[in-house]
């Protein structure tokens, strides 16, 4: 019992040197992935880079604050920022309403569409007659997946990949007429690569929020509101200086913010 | 545990379930059918015609299905002498890409299982064969097939079985058999437990199927080795 009185004494010091602590934004400790070109990788020499890394250092400037990332594999990345590793994920999360039960969110720093990529003149117009009965790739389990299965499910044939890789080899090989995916993905995965010379993104963006979420955003601790506040007013700083937009235009030829 | 997710999406599994009966029988048909003169050509003493089905043998079991899977269906779309070719209209097709993997695997299996029983076909059988004055043929079809397939059949029974668990491979190449209609319901639900414990038990019932309709089959070709029931 003493041992315990102990350890909940020292639990709530510590709790309360923390949230202390977190009141300070002297340094912000940014968690980043590292693992999801163009977004954020890491370069031959060791360097992290990527648009999550430019965006996270443009933001933490702006607040005129100094900047720690801290690299983190995807699947730990919410429990440690939980465990106060670090102060924000910045690492192209969907605002999904899953996640907002663990996390606050800010708004969204990106909004990439999902696409239609099919062989380049191989239909003069985009419509729901115009793609029946044809062969649709996607990768399976993902908000493409869902979004093909319910608004198209009835009338085309839905052919589910374990990976982009193998959606990408099937359409050159023919056998499937077009792909949905991410956009962004599909430029830099596909059109951007000779295999990928003879096709183009066809039809409407696609961002209906029912299937594709409201974006990406930065991930904070639900307590720590007045970070997100800092957050949101540094994303609309960069976006107005033109901070946003030249880093935007180092990575992608179109606007990824979405309307 | 939720198991009206499988009840309204039975029809999906149905479908799975109709996808990998066929595959599997079809398979297994044209395999057995490759592996009868494959496994009497595999006994010939000549090293020219042995040499060729060892090598297709050695392949077929030296490398795993998903593999062989992998080189037949997306290794193939990349030449363009077989994508303009007239069997590129087949290959274009995932089901005859699997059909195509499964039955050259099966038969390098079932070749080696025949090639073993005929072999130990016993000395007697052919000694009174040949004294009966028989062809060789006719003593292939009369004597030594016959007798070799009743000792292969425990063994052959194995490879039925291995071929039907084998077939969920099929899912990867974006047919859509048991489990591939698992794993639809798992990314639409978000519910493997249900989904892939739905299709173990179709696969269960299928193996139990078989293993019946072997037993009812080694019970009529066996019968002289049955027990002799006193009356």
């Amino acid at each position: 019992m003493k041992k315990l009185l102990i350890v909940i004494a020292v639990l709530a010091l510590v709790l309360a040197a923390g949230s202390v602590q977190a009141k300070d934004w002297k340094k912000i400790r940014v968690g980043v992935e590292g693992a999801y070109p163009p977004f954020s990788y890491v370069t031959p020499e060791g360097e992290l880079a990527g648009f999550d890394i430019d965006i996270a250092k443009a933001l933490v400037a702006a607040m005129g604050k100094e900047i720690e990332l801290v690299p983190q594999d995807w699947d730990g990345i919410i429990p440690a920022l939980l465990a106060r590793k670090y102060d924000a994920i910045i690492a192209s999360m969907s605002i999904t309403e899953e996640r907002k039960k663990k996390v606050a969110f800010s708004n969204k720093y990106y909004n990439t569409p999902a696409k239609f990529v099919a062989a380049k003149g191989a239909m003069s117009e985009f419509s729901h007659d115009a793609i029946k009965g044809k062969k649709i790739g996607v990768q399976r389990a993902t908000i493409h997946d869902r979004y093909l299965t319910d608004n198209y499910g009835k009338d085309v044939e839905i052919k589910r990949y374990a990976t982009q890789d193998e959606a990408y080899l099937d359409l050159v090989a023919g056998r499937v007429d077009m792909l949905l995916a991410d956009s962004v993905a599909i430029s830099d995965g596909f059109l951007k690569k000779p295999e990928g010379q003879d096709y183009q993104f066809i039809g409407p963006d696609l961002n209906d929020p029912r299937w594709f979420g409201e974006g990406t955003g930065i991930a904070i601790r639900k307590q720590d509101k007045d970070l997100v506040e800092m957050f949101n007013k540094a994303i609309e700083q960069i976006r107005a200086d033109g901070t946003y937009k030249k880093i935007q235009d180092k990575y992608f030829d179109f606007n990824v913010y979405g309307d | 545990m939720d198991i009206a997710i499988i009840f309204d999406n039975i029809g999906i599994y149905l479908e799975g379930l109709q996808t990998t009966a066929w595959l599997v029988s079809l398979s297994l048909l044209l395999g057995l059918v490759l592996a009868i003169p494959l496994a009497v050509l595999r006994t010939a003493k000549s090293y020219a015609v042995q040499a060729p089905i060892r090598a297709y043998i050695y392949f077929f079991r030296g490398t795993p299905l998903l593999v062989q899977m992998f080189i037949v269906y997306y290794g193939f779309g990349q030449f363009e002498v077989i994508k303009t070719s007239f069997v590129w209209p087949l290959f274009r097709e995932a089901w005859f890409c699997a059909l195509f993997t499964f039955t050259l695997n099966t038969g390098a299996y079932t070749t080696e299982i025949l090639r073993g029983a005929i072999e130990a076909t016993p000395h007697g059988e052919i000694e009174a064969a040949k004294a009966a004055g028989m062809s060789r043929l006719l003593m292939l079809r009369r004597i030594v097939l016959p007798s070799a397939f009743r000792r292969a059949l425990p063994q052959y029974s194995n490879e039925i079985i291995f071929m039907l668990h084998g077939s969920s491979l099929a899912s990867v190449i974006t047919l859509v058999d048991i489990t591939g209609a698992a794993r639809i319901i798992n990314s639409r639900f978000y519910s493997p437990y249900e989904a892939f414990l739905t299709a173990a038990v179709f696969y269960m019932t299928l193996t139990f199927m078989i293993v019946f309709l072997v037993k009812q089959l080694e019970k009529r070709w066996f019968a002289h080795l049955q027990p002799q029931k006193t009356s």
